[in-house]
């Protein structure tokens, strides 16, 4: 807002500084600047002198001493001898893990279910809003302690696989178990040769990438259209398949089996992981769900009607008109909902699910009681993880930009 | 008193303003309110019923020193905190005095900067399964999944004891009591290890207390007491001998009933001493010289706190053991009035 | 023989549609049994809702109300499932928490005059005079719920009287940047020192209030409520001194908006919290000592202020830029035409982003259950702490969850009812 009103090279008056748009702007930036380091000064101040009174200082010296608590799920080593710091970086695990599972299963749901609320089935369509509603509305911490009573109460204790008159059996030829301290399903063992047929299985990927680029090529240079989803699905499992059984079968599963008070062997996903990672799923999903339906009518019903009239059959409207679109639409939201969920996911602390914050915020905090430090690395690490998430959405955000013409 | 006085709105509707330094026993009696941490809700020990009344072994502490301090074993807010913050909310000045089952221990006396004023209950952690588990000491549980409440010595305790064993486990950690519970019953885990005091405490309200039982073993000591933050001597002395005179109270046979009968007077000096109708032990605590005696009148001595939170007559039905006096065989003893 | 042409001359009578064509058979028809695998999805999700309608009705269904303690449902031979004994005999403290019962009426009737003072803002067929109860409203609720002397929250009122009134005053003396930073100084100042010296003053004098009571008394929905309300209302006007300082084009201040907005809503609530509950009292001055609820208050409101901030960066983004060229046209400076001509029209557009804002947070004062606050959640766990009710799961959830849902579901039609509105008038 420029509007120089006055001839430059006038004799400079400190009143300028309030009257003057040229200067005044600096004024109040300068006078902002000031308070900002003022407010700045006056909270660290404070802290320190609160610090002193209690004859403490900032130290960070506890994240290289021995925890001395276990963790019951860790993807890297990890013993109660480890370091806080060894702690934290499994909670940061754990973290990622519960968000990455819940970021699939969540959009797996809420697209099916978005589509589903569009469905001409009256009931279902109903029984998809009735869904969105009620745990839209609902306080995930709620649904997150309200799933693990539901995964403690209903499901059978290990002790009832035992014995010759087992009330409760394992699904699937005896190689995934139910329990009520979470689910136990096999685990694959790499053995020798191994490494051929994961890398063979990671080419045929790769070929249906190719493949699918061809096919798309090839339909448009001469129309033909192949049957591309049985030939992907072919290429998918064929090659991994005939290679495993020419290595000489060389992955197996390890199946978990009733030992002493527990199953042993396989992988054991506990109750605070499927129930968080469930609620999570459930909660977040309701969302998804209202923005895929708002992407799919934000699409204007011209463009399904002119599909129609080139000759489109619906699936190929919804495949190569409809969708292309509504992704526009959708992914932004989509992707704000894989932030939240991903910060939702601190409130693994209700079911004892040992993610950042029932590490480093959690046991660590209490057994050290550095709480100023350990809240300090815990904000760090999820802006963090914020700031990484937002960087995709931007950049994703820009290249659709780009497309539109 | 200084006024700090506090931003905006929310400041200007009478949220107390007090200092730290002035002395909590100043504090507290400007505030004519005693703020006392307790735990959020373990049977027998501090839970509030049905009118928001709080109740319990720890309560009564809490409601003692507010009868000496106050006069009135109601002037007391009781704040509820989770493990988690009860020692910030003690050393930020939120509360005057913390009756939580704390355990005492060399780092949180030392580097936590806080003062320890006694022990009100020696107790040690232990360990509760099903007696169907077939389980008959802990040395078997190698493998075993264990429910513990986090933000506890309890875990550190739990991991010490595995690893010099040599036994794994597989810990489920719980915030609260209540939920330790329900997974416990319900078989998510095999064994539930906290306080053997809280153990029994838990045990008693369930519904067939008799297919569980407490393995032999004690795997650390636990002596619980109330703490005060470091550095004002005078608050800490309050609190310590407000448990040390409910204590010496059962020592000598005073109790709720016939403490304002001997308050007049009796032949035995110590007593006299203490309820202040002999020399003046109050005014060296800052208080005046029947202290003792609502301390005492507000729910009875330390016996008699016990039976009726958490004795043999209670719900509970813990036995004194080790909290008996030590004339009885117990560790209950408290220095001299005099 | 001749033949007469047929030739009809009265209008045949309107035939019924055939019977498959209309009503219920025909919608049915049409919208359940559209073709085979139609039909059986319908089937089996009928009765699917029939089956878990009937488990869940007979769990429910029980004479369970009048029963004391979980034992006595159990021993009950006629309460088969739910023991509903535990809603009624801790109604009172899920709804209010520790709230003294005698002065329950005062959480009661700041609610009802709650309604009375945002139905200006959310019907605009309303009277305009009701927006003044709204500005008075919040000063009011204080005083209702907190107790103690009227003159606190009566003299920070005053300090916006006194505020406008020296801006009007200075205004034509020196100017409107200067007059504004002195009337905003001297209110500031009169907030921090004035108001508690002349309250003292004239609480002596006149005593007039209600027997105050602390915020560790409050429990139960009535907190979450309070929480949500004023997290809400106080993060308003933050939110939007940040919505206008990210549209800025003054550097500094656009960076230090941007900073602030971006830092709180990449962290989760919770973490803030664990600064309400464990590190605010180290950042303010020695022997400061706000309770956990108004802390819990104040961390809430910085969280919602940098995502109102956000819903009213919408708000103005949506606004045609013509209506700013207008505003400069007209001569306006910068804050009238804020005040005159923007802000009334980015806030009216942004009333259902405001809504849904509110939903979230008030679903998110849930998380104070984890810092040890006694709200619904929170009241859960101190209830099976307790001897009587000790075991007892479902009916404590299903009843917070159906509350929350009511609440919240509640206010998302109106969103929507909202957003539908003006849809139309654009």
């Amino acid at each position: 807002m420029a509007m120089a009103d006055q001839p430059a090279g006038k004799s400079f008056r400190l009143s300028m500084l309030l009257y003057d748009t040229r200067y005044r702007s600096i004024t109040i930036q300068v006078i902002m600047l000031a308070l900002f380091a003022y407010g700045v000064y006056w909270l660290l101040g404070n802290m320190y002198s609160n610090l002193d009174d209690l004859g403490k200082k900032p130290d960070f010296s506890f994240l290289s001493t021995p925890a001395g608590y276990d963790i019951n799920q860790r993807l890297i080593e990890y013993t109660s001898q480890s370091t806080n710091g060894r702690a934290w970086l499994v909670g940061l695990l754990n973290t990622l893990l519960v968000a990455f599972l819940g970021c699939i299963l969540a959009t797996i749901i809420g697209v099916s279910v978005g589509v589903m609320r569009l469905s001409k089935n009256w009931i279902v369509a109903r029984l998809m809003t009735v869904y969105i509603e009620i745990f839209r509305n609902i306080p995930v911490l709620i649904i997150i302690v309200f799933a693990m009573s539901i995964f403690i109460k209903f499901f059978p204790q290990p002790k009832a696989f035992r014995g010759d008159d087992a009330t409760a059996s394992m699904y699937l030829w005896d190689s995934v178990a139910l329990t009520n301290r979470g689910w136990y399903i096999p685990k694959p063992i790499f053995e020798n040769g191994s490494m051929i047929v994961v890398v063979t299985f990671l080419l045929s990927i790769l070929g249906i990438f190719i493949f699918g680029k061809w096919a798309k090529k090839r339909q448009e240079a001469t129309g033909d259209i192949l049957p591309t989803f049985w030939i992907k699905l072919a290429i998918f499992f064929l090659p991994a398949v005939v290679v495993y059984f020419i290595m000489g079968q060389p992955i197996g599963l390890e199946q978990p089996e009733l030992k002493g008070f527990n199953f042993k062997g396989g992988i054991h996903m506990r109750n605070s992981l499927i129930s968080l990672w469930l609620a999570l799923s459930l909660y977040t999903a309701a969302f998804i769900a209202e923005a895929v339906r708002a992407g799919i009518m934000a699409i204007d019903k011209g463009q399904t009607e002119a599909a129609a009239a080139l000759g489109l059959r619906p699936k190929r409207v919804m495949n190569l008109v409809v969708l292309p679109q509504a992704l526009r639409v959708i992914i932004p939201p989509l992707i704000s909902q894989y932030l939240n969920l991903t910060k939702n996911s601190s409130l693994a602390i209700a079911v004892g699910y040992m993610d950042l914050t029932g590490t480093l915020g959690g046991i660590t905090l209490n057994q050290t009681g550095r709480a100023l430090e350990s809240i300090l690395l815990l904000m760090i690490t999820y802006l963090a993880i914020s700031l990484s998430i937002s960087m995709v959405m931007n950049v994703y955000n820009n290249s659709v930009k780009l497309k539109e013409r | 008193m200084k006024k700090s006085v506090l931003l905006g709105t929310i400041a200007a509707v009478g949220v107390m303003a007090g200092v730290a330094s002035a002395g909590t026993l100043d504090d507290v009696k400007a505030n004519g309110v005693l703020k006392c941490g307790v735990s959020t809700g373990l049977v027998g020990f501090a839970a509030p019923d049905a009118n928001g009344n709080w109740e319990g072994f720890d309560v009564g502490i809490c409601r003692a020193v507010a009868a000496a301090v106050l006069g009135d074993s109601d002037a007391v807010q009781f704040v509820p905190l989770s493990s988690k913050v009860r020692f910030t909310a003690l050393s930020s000045g939120e509360i005057d005095m913390l009756a939580r089952n704390t355990t005492w221990t060399f780092s949180r006396d030392v580097d936590l900067g806080f003062t320890f004023t006694g022990v009100n209950y020696y107790d040690g952690q232990g360990f509760m399964v099903r007696k169907d588990l077939g389980v008959a000491s802990a040395t078997e549980l190698d493998g075993a999944t264990i429910c513990i409440t986090t933000g506890t010595t309890t875990e550190l305790n739990l991991a010490d004891y595995f690893r010099v064993n040599g036994m794994s486990y597989e810990p489920v950690p719980i915030e609260t009591n209540a939920e330790a519970q329900q997974q416990y019953l319900s078989g998510a885990c095999d064994v539930f290890t906290t306080d053997a005091s809280a153990l029994a405490a838990t045990r008693a309200t369930f519904e067939n207390p008799d297919e569980h039982m407490l393995l032999p073993e004690i795997v650390s000591k636990e002596p619980l007491g109330p703490l005060v933050r470091e550095g004002d001597e005078p608050w800490g002395d309050i609190v310590r001998w407000t448990l040390n005179a409910l204590i010496t109270a059962e020592e000598l046979g005073v109790t709720q009933a016939n403490v304002a009968e001997m308050a007049k007077g009796t032949d035995n000096p110590e007593i006299n001493r203490m309820l202040g109708s002999e020399g003046d032990l109050g005014g060296m605590l800052g208080l005046d010289s029947d202290w003792a005696v609502r301390v005492i009148a507000a729910g009875g001595n330390y016996g008699e706190l016990f039976e009726s939170n958490i004795g043999e007559t209670s719900v509970i039905g813990l036995s004194r053991g080790l909290n008996a006096l030590w004339t009885q065989g117990g560790l209950i003893y408290t220095p001299p009035f005099r | 023989m001749k033949m007469e042409p047929f030739v009809r001359t009265e209008m045949l009578s309107e035939q019924p549609a055939p019977l498959g064509e209309t009503g219920v058979l025909k919608w049915m028809r049409e919208n359940l049994f559209s073709s085979i695998l139609n039909s059986i999805i319908s089937i089996l999700a009928l009765v699917a809702i029939i089956l878990a309608f009937m488990v869940l009705m007979s769990w429910a269904m029980q004479p369970s109300w009048a029963s004391t303690s979980l034992s006595q449902c159990q021993d009950d031979p006629a309460i088969t499932g739910a023991c509903w004994g535990v809603i009624n005999n801790r109604f009172n403290q899920l709804m209010f928490g520790f709230y003294p019962r005698v002065e329950q009426w005062r959480p009661t009737l700041a609610f009802i005059l709650m309604l009375v003072a945002v139905a200006p803002v959310l019907f605009n067929n309303l009277p305009r005079k009701m927006m003044w109860f709204s500005v008075v409203y919040p000063f009011l609720a204080v005083i209702l719920l907190w107790g103690g002397t009227i003159w606190g929250p009566l003299l920070v009122l005053a300090g916006f009287a006194i505020g406008f009134i020296l801006f009007k005053v200075l205004f034509g003396i020196v100017g409107n940047l200067a007059a504004m930073l002195i009337a905003v100084f001297a209110t500031l100042l009169w907030w921090l020192y004035g108001v508690s010296m002349v309250a003292e003053v004239l609480s002596g004098i006149i005593p007039i209030g209600l027997e105050p009571i602390e915020s560790s008394k409050f429990g139960g929905f009535m907190l979450s409520i309070t929480i949500g309300v004023s997290g809400i209302a106080l993060s308003l006007p933050i939110g939007i001194m940040l919505a206008l300082g990210r549209q800025s084009d003054m550097f500094i201040i656009k960076t230090l908006s941007v900073g602030f907005i971006e830092l709180i809503r990449g962290v989760p609530l919770i973490t803030l919290l664990f600064v309400a509950s464990v590190l605010l009292n180290f950042f303010l001055p020695p022997g400061t000592d706000f309770d956990l609820i108004l802390r819990v208050i104040i961390m809430v409101t910085i969280f919602a202020s940098a995502y109102m901030a956000e819903v009213i960066r919408g708000g103005l983004a949506a606004l045609p830029s013509g209506q700013y060229e207008a505003a400069d046209a007209l001569g306006l400076d910068y804050w009238q035409s804020m005040r005159l001509i923007i802000m009334p029209q980015a806030l009216k557009i942004s009333i259902p982003g405001i809504v849904g804002n509110f939903i979230g947070l008030f679903k998110d004062t849930t998380l104070v259950s984890i810092i040890g606050l006694l709200d619904p959640v929170g009241l859960i766990v101190t209830i099976q702490g307790s001897s009587d009710w000790n075991g007892i799961v479902w009916e404590l959830f299903l009843f917070v969850a159906m509350m929350f849902w009511i609440f919240t579901f509640t206010m998302s039609r109106y969103s929507m009812y909202l957003e539908n509105k003006l849809k139309t008038t654009h």
